[in-house]
This record gives structure tokens, C-alpha cells and sequence, in this order.
């Protein structure tokens, strides 16, 4: 019984963590990149480095989060390690989420 | 203020026409309502449109010199002409008029092509010179009034507009790419390149001199610096006197008119210098005229009020709606002639409106302060980030960023470490004299990613470095501060300050605007300054400030630069409908007709816009540049027929 609930619980896990990184992902690609094609961004891609975002774009995105995601952004908390990537983004909204 | 064109033949060919001439001229008949005049003969043809301010009765134009062999046509204002006049009269010369225009003729035959250096004043000539079979065409200092060519079919086209020249049906028709980059990286096209393939612009400071059909162009003039500091010991008070006694005269010239004259009042620092100087030093009746915005970000009426209840001027406010922005546009672009990435020329069309609805003819304005004294944020950025790069790792240098932009809404510096991030940008070319322009520049460029595949393989990108082609070889030697200056006067000073928002939204409602910051003397004595007393710390145009203590309010002295901006995206939208014309025009069908741009990009722009989720510069640059350029592409190519 322990390992089907365990599973449950990682399908579940999963599940958010795919449609998280979805939304943040066509969020991303719809707004700033103006494309349907999922190949024109990766994850992992900067978006400081890669030109997606400047520092007004990121007060847009954090905008964003706070609507779709029910969060609140600190100030402390705008920085690169939390903000600058898809995969970035979903492990911060996790760790506010926890 | 006027207008000018003409036909020059480089080989033996048909003369021009009178017939030529007049659709040339009709089309830029809003800047010269008074009347037309020609002149035709064997190989050349001029043309004049006149609004008329000096000498009323007498100063028709053509006017030519004794023996009637040298003729000129220009727009423009001599502001000098009683001394010269005064001058050429004692070395001989016989006046028929009483017109600025006629000094022309006869400095140029004393001292020919250097006729021009005596000149104090903002100008578009067309001199031809008979006897020598030689035509000079020649522009002011700064760019204040334009000055556009085409060279084709043996042919030499010129003209104050560019919708003169296509009026002609020699003229082709087509949107230079390259220099639609360039308005999407520098704000402006670079010199020679206007918007269109074919049609080349008189540079700022220079003369184009065509003689036996061979053309050459050469620079009378220029923005320069000194490698080092002149009198670094002088002291404030020693500059301050003689600035002010500069300002005065200029202001003193630039009042010389036989109409009333104006005075466009911001609330910011360089319109109340201007008032309170007419008004401190002069006897013309003061008659102030300014825009004010519904929207607070943009709003500077308590500031102007301020100003107007302490000089006590006759004073019109004219409130500037986003509705009205919007559908003033098309009617701003018909006269830009040029794709533009800011909507703030449209308010100051829609000023000029209510200044010649009041019965004036001529404004004084403040333009140009901010280039001469150091008035700009982005001197102050790059003053900060040249700051920060003596210590790359320190902490607390960036922070002073924060005291950046603190009227914007939305800042780029309240990201935390992301405006870190963003102002390190180009640090590695803290050697480049572009240095201070690379941020902007970097965030204009983000509208190059909605060009359509079949534009981009058109045209090769152009790099920060394009700009390399109009700056002078000693640059490099100049102070950090006086090459940030120069790129500034030459991209958004004159090519678009004075021209989109300028010279061509003045004379839509066929309004003369002038710059007393931009008397050539006093862009040279500033630009011997110790660059502290222009920037110092991070106080801008403190010389300026200093030389203003107890003639303008405290309140407006000591208030930091709010640049002058305008609602964008979000003037364009009914609630989250667009206006129909820019539905049309950022349909895809008609996207996919002009080709520059890909349809899906540009869609996905239009509906974020109509969200109102279009918050930073990048976005609204793109969705107006975009729009701007499309409705150039409607109004000069698709549309056989111009708006005159």
C-alpha cells in the first residue's frame, strides 16, 4: 500500500511539475519570444543571457507568477538563481509552494 | 519657415519645368501657406513654398543678388541678418529687400562657399550660382531644418520633404531595410540614409556642391571637444556669468521676427530657462503654450503651473487624451516620414495645432539643453556603470543605479540583481565610444526579432559598430562624457528630435520652432566645460542650474530631469479592440503583403499589447515601430496619392 500511495504521490508531483513548467514555458515563448514553436526555447536557456528578457521584462514576469501562481515575489527573492530560466522558476515556485 | 525643392540637370537633358516644380512644391504646401515662387532656367529649377515672418511685404523668394546671377531659395531663419546686412552693406553690396534671405546671396559673393560660417541660424539653402553653372545645397549645424536628394535619370531631385520628391514620377518607392534597422537600433536612420532606397539626406553641418555634374559633399561644421579641458581653474561663477550673457543673446536673436513669438513651456529646466529669460531680458510680450497628460506618469502640469504663476504668462494648456494619440498617428507618420519606436512626437503635433490656432507662427523651445549641458539619464547611467567598472565585484557601486529613473513606473533598476544584470551589458566595451548607448541600444534592437525570414535574408544585420560611419577619427580622445554627447547629438538630436519630433510635427500645422540651446556659440563654449560642471555627481546640466539661481523657480531648479514621454501600445486600443486603422494595418494579410514582418510575431505582439500587458520599453518600442513603419509603408508606397 506504502509504495502505491508513494507512486500516486510522485505522479502527482510530476503532473505539477509538467504543467508548471508548461505554463511558465508558453508564457515565455507566447510573450516574449512570439512563437507557438517549442524548439525556439529551452528550459535551461538564460533569459538574461539568451536576450529573451531585459530588467523590465522580469517585473513582467514576476507579475505573472504572483497571478497565475498565488505567490508573492520578495524583493531578496529577484535574482537570477530564482528567475532566469524555466527550470529556475519552477524549482522556486516549488520551494514557495512547500 | 518654408519649403523648398528643385530639379538640377547633371548632363545635357530637358529643363526642368515650371509644371515639375509646382507638384513638388504643392506637396509640402502646410510648411510654406503664404505663397510659391520658381525659378527656371536652362538646367536648374527652384522652387519656394513661404510661410512668412521676416520682411512680410518683400521677402518673396527667389531672392537673387544685384545682377541676378546667383539665386537662392531657403527655409529656414537667419537670425544674425541685421548685423550682416549692416556688414555687407559697408563692403558694397545693394539690398532690394529687407528680407534675412537676401544676405545669403551676397555672403556667398564675398566669400563664396564659406559663405555659410557667417551664418547664425537654422537653415535649408539652395543657391545657384549662374555664372559658375554651380548649385550648393547646404543645411544647418545641428539638423533643425531637413534637407532631402535623389539622384536619378541624369537628375539631381531635392526637397524639404520627401513627399516632394515623390511627387515626382521619377521617383521610386521603397523602404530601405537597412535603414529601418537602424531606426530600430539608433531611434534614427544614419546620414546619408533616409527611410527610403534612393532618397539620401543632406547631413547636419554640411554642403553638397554640385558644379559641371560632378556632386561633393563636404562638413563645415561639427560638434567637437577639446582633448583637454580648456580652464579646468576658472571659476563656477566666472562660467555662469558668461553662459548668461550668452543665453541672453542668443535668446535676444532668436526673438527677432516680424510676427509674435511663442514660448513652449514643459515645466523641466530648459523651457523655464527660456520664458524666464524673455521675460527677465527682453520686451516680448511672453505667450506660453503647453501639453499635459491624463495619465500621471507623463503629467508635468503641476510643474508647469508652477512656472506660469511665477512669470505670470499668458498661458494655453492643451490635455492630451491616449484616445487622442491614436488617432492623431497616421496624420504624425504622413509628416515623420520615417518608422518611429516613441509616440511623444504626436502630443507635440497636436501643441503645434493650438499655437497656431492661437494666431502665432513662431515658438521658442527648449530642445537641445540636454545635449549641450549634460542633461541626460543615459550620461548618468553610463557615468554609473563607467563607476562600477573600476570595481566590477563591488557590491554597493551598482546600488547607486537605484537613484536612476525614479519617474519611471516601471524601472528597470527595481529588479535587484537583475538591473544588475541588464547595466552590465557592454561592459567589456568600456573602450567603444558607444559605451553609454549600448543598454538602449540592446533593448530598441529586441523589435529585429519580428522581421519575416524572406526580410532578414534581404539584408545583412546591422551591428552597434554601423555607427562608426559618422563619428569623427578624434573622438577617441575626448572625455568619456563628450563622446556620449556627440553619439547623442548626432543619432537622437537630429534625427529625430529635431526632425520627427521637431521640425516635422511644427510644421504640420505650419509652426516654426527654435532652439536658443542650439545657437552654434553656445554649443562651444559648452563644450569647454570641465564635464563636473556638467554632470556633478549625479546633479545633471548643473552649470545651467547654476547659472539660472534666482530667475526661475527654485522648485523647477532643483528638480531632477523628467524627459518629456508619452502614452504608447495602450493609445491604440479601445479598451482591448484597436483602433480599426491599426487592426488593418497589423492584420495578417496586410502584414504578409508589406513583407517585413512574420504575421504569427506580430499577431502574438498585437494581442499582448491589447492586454495591456505591454509594460516595458521593449514591447511598446516594438509594437510602435512596427505600426509606424506599416503606416509608412500604407501612406508612401501602397497609397499612389500623398497627403500634402
Amino acid at each position: 500500500m506504502a509504495s502505491i500511495s508513494l507512486t500516486i504521490k510522485l505522479s502527482e508531483h510530476l503532473e505539477n511539475f509538467m504543467s508548471t513548467e508548461a505554463t511558465i514555458r508558453n508564457y515565455i515563448l507566447e510573450n516574449y519570444l512570439f512563437t507557438e514553436d517549442q524548439s525556439a526555447l529551452d528550459s535551461a536557456d538564460s533569459f538574461l543571457d539568451k536576450g529573451i528578457l531585459d530588467s523590465t521584462g522580469i517585473l513582467e514576469v514576476i507579475y505573472f507568477l504572483e497571478d497565475e501562481f498565488g505567490i508573492k515575489v520578495e524583493d531578496t527573492e529577484m535574482v537570477p538563481e530564482n528567475l532566469d530560466s524555466v527550470n529556475n522558476i519552477v524549482a522556486f515556485i516549488g520551494r514557495k509552494r512547500q | 519657415m518654408c519649403g523648398i525643392a528643385g530639379i538640377l540637370n547633371l548632363k545635357d537633358g530637358t529643363p526642368p519645368s515650371r509644371s515639375e516644380l509646382e507638384g513638388m512644391i504643392h506637396a509640402v504646401h502646410h510648411r510654406g501657406p503664404d505663397g510659391y515662387g520658381y525659378y527656371c532656367h536652362d538646367r536648374v529649377g527652384l522652387a519656394h513654398a513661404r510661410l512668412s515672418i521676416i520682411d512680410l511685404a518683400g521677402g518673396d523668394q527667389p531672392i537673387h543678388n544685384e545682377d541676378q546671377s546667383v539665386q537662392v531659395v531657403f527655409n529656414g531663419e537667419i537670425f544674425n541678418y541685421v548685423e550682416l546686412t549692416v556688414q555687407l552693406k559697408q563692403q558694397g553690396h545693394r539690398f532690394y529687400t529687407h528680407s534675412d534671405t537676401e544676405v545669403i546671396v551676397h555672403l556667398y559673393e564675398e566669400y563664396a562657399e564659406k559663405f555659410v560660417d557667417h551664418l547664425n541660424g537654422q537653415f535649408a539653402i539652395a543657391l545657384w550660382d549662374s555664372t559658375r553653372q554651380k548649385l550648393i545645397l547646404a543645411r544647418d549645424r545641428t539638423g533643425i531644418r531637413p534637407l532631402f536628394t535623389v539622384e536619378t535619370g541624369g537628375r539631381l531631385y531635392f526637397a524639404s520633404e520627401v513627399k516632394s520628391l515623390f511627387a515626382h514620377p521619377a521617383i521610386p518607392r521603397q523602404i530601405n531595410l537597412t535603414a529601418l534597422q537602424e531606426v530600430f537600433t539608433f531611434w534614427t536612420t544614419l546620414p546619408p540614409h533616409s527611410l527610403f532606397e534612393s532618397v539620401e539626406v543632406v547631413p547636419p553641418g554640411h554642403l553638397m556642391v554640385i558644379e559641371n555634374g560632378v556632386k561633393r559633399l563636404s562638413r563645415y561644421w561639427d560638434w567637437t571637444y577639446p582633448n583637454e579641458q580648456i580652464d579646468q581653474h576658472k571659476s563656477v561663477a566666472e562660467w555662469s556669468e558668461e553662459l548668461k550673457a550668452l543665453m541672453i543673446d542668443s535668446v535676444r536673436l532668436q526673438l527677432r521676427s516680424d510676427v509674435p513669438v511663442g514660448a513652449y513651456l514643459s515645466g523641466g529646466l530648459d523651457s523655464s530657462v527660456l520664458t524666464s529669460l524673455i521675460k527677465n531680458f527682453t520686451d516680448t510680450p511672453l505667450r506660453t503654450f503647453s501639453i499635459g497628460f491624463e495619465d500621471e506618469e507623463f503629467d508635468e502640469s503641476g510643474f508647469q503651473k508652477d512656472l506660469v504663476d511665477y512669470l505670470g504668462t499668458n498661458h494655453t494648456h492643451v490635455l492630451c487624451k491616449r484616445s487622442d494619440i491614436g488617432t492623431a498617428f497616421p496624420r504624425v507618420i504622413s509628416h515623420t516620414e520615417s518608422a518611429i519606436v516613441r509616440t511623444a512626437p504626436t502630443p507635440l503635433m497636436l501643441l503645434s495645432g493650438a499655437v497656431r490656432e492661437a494666431g502665432y507662427k513662431v515658438v521658442l523651445t527648449g530642445e537641445g539643453a540636454d545635449e549641450v549641458f549634460g542633461g541626460y539619464d543615459i550620461f548618468k547611467e553610463a557615468k554609473v556603470r563607467r563607476f562600477w567598472s573600476h570595481a566590477p565585484d563591488s557590491e554597493w557601486r551598482p546600488l547607486i543605479l537605484q537613484r536612476l529613473y525614479p519617474y519611471l513606473k516601471h524601472s528597470p533598476t527595481t529588479s535587484g540583481a537583475f538591473s544588475k544584470r541588464f547595466f552590465q551589458q557592454g561592459m567589456e566595451h568600456l573602450d567603444k565610444p558607444y559605451f553609454a548607448h549600448i543598454p538602449r541600444w540592446a533593448t530598441t534592437q529586441r523589435i529585429m526579432q519580428f522581421f519575416s525570414d524572406e526580410a532578414r535574408a534581404a539584408v545583412k544585420p546591422i551591428a552597434f559598430d554601423a555607427i562608426n560611419r559618422i563619428l569623427p577619427a578624434e573622438i577617441d580622445a575626448w572625455k568619456s562624457l563628450n563622446r556620449d554627447q556627440y553619439i547623442e547629438a548626432n543619432t537622437l538630436l537630429s534625427g529625430y528630435l529635431l526632425s520627427s519630433q521637431g521640425d516635422r510635427v511644427a510644421m504640420a500645422n505650419s509652426i516654426e520652432g527654435r532652439y536658443p540651446f542650439l545657437d552654434h556659440r553656445v554649443i562651444e563654449f559648452a563644450a569647454t566645460l570641465p564635464s563636473r560642471y556638467k554632470i556633478m555627481g549625479l546633479n545633471e546640466k548643473y552649470m545651467l542650474k547654476q547659472t539660472m539661481q534666482g530667475l526661475i523657480p527654485e522648485s523647477i531648479r532643483n528638480r531632477s530631469k523628467q524627459p518629456y514621454r508619452a502614452p504608447d501600445s495602450q493609445s491604440f486600443f479601445d479598451g482591448e479592440t484597436p483602433l480599426e486603422y491599426v487592426a488593418y494595418l497589423l492584420s495578417e494579410e496586410r502584414i504578409r503583403k508589406a513583407g517585413y514582418y512574420n504575421p504569427k510575431t506580430v499577431n502574438l505582439l498585437l494581442k499582448k499589447c491589447a492586454r495591456g500587458k505591454a509594460l516595458g520599453f521593449a514591447d511598446n518600442m516594438a509594437f510602435v515601430g512596427i505600426l509606424s513603419s506599416m503606416l509608412v509603408d500604407e501612406l508612401f508606397i501602397e497609397q499612389a496619392t500623398i497627403e500634402s
